[in-house]
């Protein structure tokens, strides 16, 4: 009857059946069972005993430093990919089709890579970190280098996100805005950072969800101390290693509601860009 | 800052709104270029520094170690499998999703977009809990012989959840919005379904279908965390070059560990020419710009 | 140096040749696989005992083959095992390790330690330190890596075996400096000296785990923390490990110290029966660890830094390395792995306990 309804209003095209049975059976098979699995195992817990054991003090201190550095390293992200972003929209200069295309560089470069990189890096025997040390900051195997790991992974999220919105930015309200005696200051602060601000949530949103649930670039560069440098998925392999499966699996279930609950503000806030350029 | 020069500069580069003064234009561009060069460029020349100390020859005679081979078709054939089966199904879904509505929708897309959000060792630990020795299928593979995890299949499971949204998301907003009012003009025409989608369909995606793949390839050429979990680290055998980079550098192996790390990374550097260049075949032909996945994936299109 | 590539050389020969014989004799016997699940120092060791056991087998039976191996630490690679990564042998750092697969599956039977000799260990090792060249921080025994400003490296005893010997290690030393005699454990006389003692114990290795920058998660990690990123002043290490990374990270750059007293680290060797029961390799999984107590094996184990239990087939030159001092077992002192872990690994044991303080 529904599916009806909805032929008809799409018209004569073919293959709805075919394509949907497809894409339900794969998303079944590949997302949605295993997924389960993981909840029906940790269900096995109860709700108890997956509490207690997400509320222990280390994991609790995994969490505090994977949420806590993820939104360092995302509002730092914020920053600079607004700086990233605005100059390669705003402005002509050479080489600006190279860097442009650099910025996906953490995208494509395997994390297991970026990590050995960035340790080799800031190691203290390394190029940056043999700069750093002498000035009492270590990097590499502390919290900063778990949000310096994280820093670069994330770049791409916000600049990505936000270059279209400043694309699509109205040149003449700035013209207005100036012509009405506004400082250049005022304009940023009063008319383009509002304007952009869902794609910046948006994108810096997405930056914290990568962050939150990195593993190959950040294993290499953290301290791995428990309660310390450990990050949560860290802990679920962690745990998994010491025999203790029922922990990883409450852990990592814990983990999904809350990649879950960001994806879904991820939309919501989309829902909120797409109005607004709509209503622009 | 502001005032007479920036209207003087809007009125004659339109596009560009109210400008900065030069000097502050120059400090921003400088800005940017400092802070992408120690985000970004530095590791990556880290990499090639690092392969290259013990010279060429010991750089070049990494790639003669057998595992390493063995890692480098390893990966290929995990790639080859994971990229066209994300093709497969990117097709089907995005045709199912954007040529017809139907209640659930946005359940569904949510669905194909999970793995993005997922930790890459929370995705591995689910295929330990369906396939492993204790798993929900365990006795049955045992039973029968089969083996899922530790071994290839469990891998290019693995890859397949990672990359699952790639392809799919790419197609899905530009299908939306590109609708169904030309296929069904074919079909009007007397087209056959699979002509309407091979002569109409393929060739107004292929640019979103090739950035896709593109993408979906470099992933899963290059998925280190939940590979990780399922592999096994079995030397020559289940160790793909992420991994094998791992299992050097822990063999005091430096030079070829940065040696493995440096082919992911010419991958990578390949992957970001070839999207510049569909991007901009894509944006010739569409005269629209098709922006990047993020954008793709995550915001709707709309038709300008 | 010469003689041994001459060995080598003549060995691989005989092989080929026999492999020639034998092939154009009576047609060889099917090539075999077998997969060993070893921890993580030994990496090196295994890769020249199974070239070695691959040209005796070929000599002996005319049956090529080829042994996979897969390394980690010690934990995280019996987890592997009973998620159904299909050991033919598994290798680990400590019993422990072995005995949880056998608890968590049937794939071998609960006494697997009495079927090889010298609780199936066919070598030994001990926990050294590794420290800079000229030894900066003067660390000369355990009391001195808690002098101030030190910082030590060592991986994680949840997942790593040898991460667990040197707690004991530390642990075991603690208690004989306060006990001065090791007998007084089992003293009920004493027990309130030795409770006195276990608490010292307690506090020192608290103590140490707070100078510890990085946990890794196996002795890899921890040596490449050490050795490559320059981190602490103090590895504590397995022995044959120290060795190696004098000797593959550039001789002079670190030093070997001995402790005055540490602990006899027995890693143990087993078949998996049920997979090698599977893949039909039974016979030669077995025949490929009595290789390791074969002299042959020996001498291998003792040119990569293991000490062999039989001695007298090492090169004396090899044997020669390794520095005197006194070793204690974690039978006498903790009362055998399985109360060592409950007691101090486990969750919420009191390695959980120090370290949740230690914040």
């Amino acid at each position: 009857m529904k599916r009806g309804r909805t032929r008809r209003r799409v018209g004569v095209l073919p293959g709805f059946g075919p394509t949907l049975g497809i894409t339900v059976f794969m998303v079944s098979v590949v997302v949605v069972i295993p997924l389960m699995g993981l909840f029906v195992r940790s269900a096995g817990l109860g709700f108890g005993g997956v509490w207690e054991t997400v509320t222990t003090p280390r994991v609790l201190a995994a969490f505090r430093l994977s949420f806590g550095a993820s939104l360092i390293a995302a509002t730092i992200n914020a920053v600079i990919g607004f700086l990233v972003a605005w100059t390669l929209v705003r402005y002509e200069f050479p080489g600006k089709r190279v860097v442009d295309a650099l910025v996906d560089l953490p995208f494509a470069l395997p994390t297991a890579v970026s990590g050995i990189a960035l340790t080799a890096l800031f190691a203290p025997q390394g190029w940056v970190g043999r700069l750093l040390a002498p000035l009492g900051l270590p990097v590499a195997f502390t919290p900063l280098g778990v949000t310096v790991a994280l820093v670069f992974i994330g770049l791409p999220f916000v600049v990505r996100t936000l270059q279209p919105a400043l694309m699509d930015l109205d040149a003449e309200v700035e013209e207005a805005a100036a012509v009405l005696g506004a400082g250049r200051l005022q304009i940023l602060s009063k008319v383009i950072v509002p304007t952009v601000l869902p794609a910046l949530l948006t994108g810096t949103t997405l930056a914290f969800a990568r962050a939150v649930g990195e593993y190959g670039s950040v294993v290499f560069i953290s301290g791995n101390m428990p309660n310390k440098t450990e990050i949560v998925p860290l802990l679920i392999v962690a745990k998994l290693e010491q025999y203790d499966f029922a922990g990883a699996t409450a852990i990592g279930a814990v983990m999904l509601v809350l990649s879950f609950a960001i994806l879904l503000a991820v939309n919501l806030l989309q829902g909120w860009t797409g109005r607004y350029r709509e209503g622009n | 800052m502001a005032g007479a020069g920036g209207r003087h500069r809007a009125a004659s580069r339109p596009r560009q709104g109210v400008g900065e003064s030069a000097p502050v234009r120059r400090l921003l561009i400088a800005a940017t270029l400092l802070v992408l060069g120690c985000v970004l460029v530095l590791p990556l020349v880290t990499v090639f520094a690092e392969a290259l100390r013990g010279g060429l020859g010991a750089y070049l005679a990494s790639f003669r170690d057998p595992e390493a081979l063995a890692a480098i078709r390893l990966t290929l054939l995990v790639a080859a499998i994971a990229v066209p089966v994300n093709v497969f199904f990117g097709l089907s879904a995005s045709w199912a999703i954007a040529k017809f509505s139907f209640p659930g929708k946005r359940l569904l897309i949510t669905l194909i977009d999970l793995p993005y959000a997922v930790s890459p060792v929370v995705s591995g630990l689910v295929y330990i809990m369906i396939y492993g020795a204790n798993g929900v299928f365990g006795p049955w593979l045992a039973a029968h012989d089969l083996q899922v995890i530790f071994a290839v299949p469990g891998i290019v499971l693995a890859t397949i959840f990672v990359t699952f949204p790639f392809v799919a998301r790419e197609l899905i907003p530009l299908m939306e919005e590109q609708g169904t009012e030309e296929e069904q003009a074919a079909m009007t025409l007397g087209a056959s379904g699979w002509q309407t989608f091979r002569r109409v369909t393929l060739p107004n995606v292929r640019w979103a279908l090739l950035y896709g793949v593109i993408l979906c390839n470099a992933r899963a050429m290059g998925e280190f965390g939940a590979v990780s979990v399922v592999s096994g680290h079995i030397r020559g055998k289940t160790a793909t070059m992420p991994l094998q980079v791992e299992i050097l550098y822990n063999e005091y192996n430096y030079v070829a560990a940065f040696a493995v790390a440096s082919l992911l990374a010419m991958l990578a550097l390949v992957t970001l020419v070839a999207k510049a260049v569909v991007e901009r075949r894509a944006g010739a032909a569409a005269a629209q710009i098709t922006t990047t996945e993020i954008e793709t994936a995550l915001q709707p299109h709309e038709a300008s | 140096m010469k003689i041994r590539i001459l060995g080598i050389t003549a060995v691989l020969v005989l092989a080929v040749v026999a492999v020639l014989l034998s092939g154009a004799a009576r047609g060889a016997p099917k090539p075999v696989e077998l997969l060993n699940v070893s921890y993580d120092p030994t990496r090196e060791l295994y890769r020249d005992v199974n070239a070695a056991f691959a040209a005796h087998w070929l000599a002996k039976t005319g049956q090529a083959v080829t042994i996979n191996q897969s390394h980690g630490g010690a934990g995280k690679q019996a987890r592997a095992v009973i998620d159904g990564l299909q050991a033919d042998v598994v290798t680990l750092a400590l019993a422990y390790d072995i005995d949880a697969i056998a608890k968590h599956t049937s794939y071998l039977p609960a006494d697997w330690q009495q079927r090889l000799p010298h609780n199936s260990s066919p070598y030994s090792s001990t926990i050294v330190f590794l420290v800079r060249k000229g030894n900066p921080k003067q660390i000369r025994d355990w009391d001195d890596l808690l002098k101030p400003g030190v910082a030590i490296v060592t991986p994680n005893p949840k997942t790593s075996g040898g991460a667990r010997w040197n707690y004991l290690a530390a642990w075991a030393h603690v208690l004989r400096r306060e006990l001065g005699d090791l007998a007084k454990l089992h003293d009920p006389a004493a027990a309130a000296e030795v409770q006195a003692a276990q608490a010292a114990a307690q506090s020192f290795v608290a103590e140490l785990f707070k100078r510890v920058p990085v946990l890794d998660s196996g002795a890899r990690g921890s040596t490449n923390t050490f050795a490559r990123n320059g981190i602490g002043d103090v590895l504590l290490a397995w022995e044959n490990e120290a060795f190696l990374a004098v000797n593959e990270l550039g001789a002079g750059d670190f030093e070997i110290v001995v402790p005055s007293v540490s602990i006899l680290a027995e890693p143990p060797v087993t078949v998996v029966d049920h997979w090698a029961r599977q893949h039909g390799t039974l016979e030669i999984a077995q025949a490929y660890l009595e290789f390791l107590y074969s002299p042959q094996g020996q001498r291998l184990a003792a040119r990569h830094y293991y000490r062999p239990v039989s001695p007298e087939h090492a090169d004396a030159a090899d044997m020669a390395r390794f520095p005197a001092l006194t070793l204690i077992t974690v039978d006498d002192v903790f009362g055998g792995w399985q109360q060592a872990q409950r007691a101090h690994f486990d969750d919420g044991g009191i390695f959980d306990r120090i370290t949740a303080g230690g914040q």
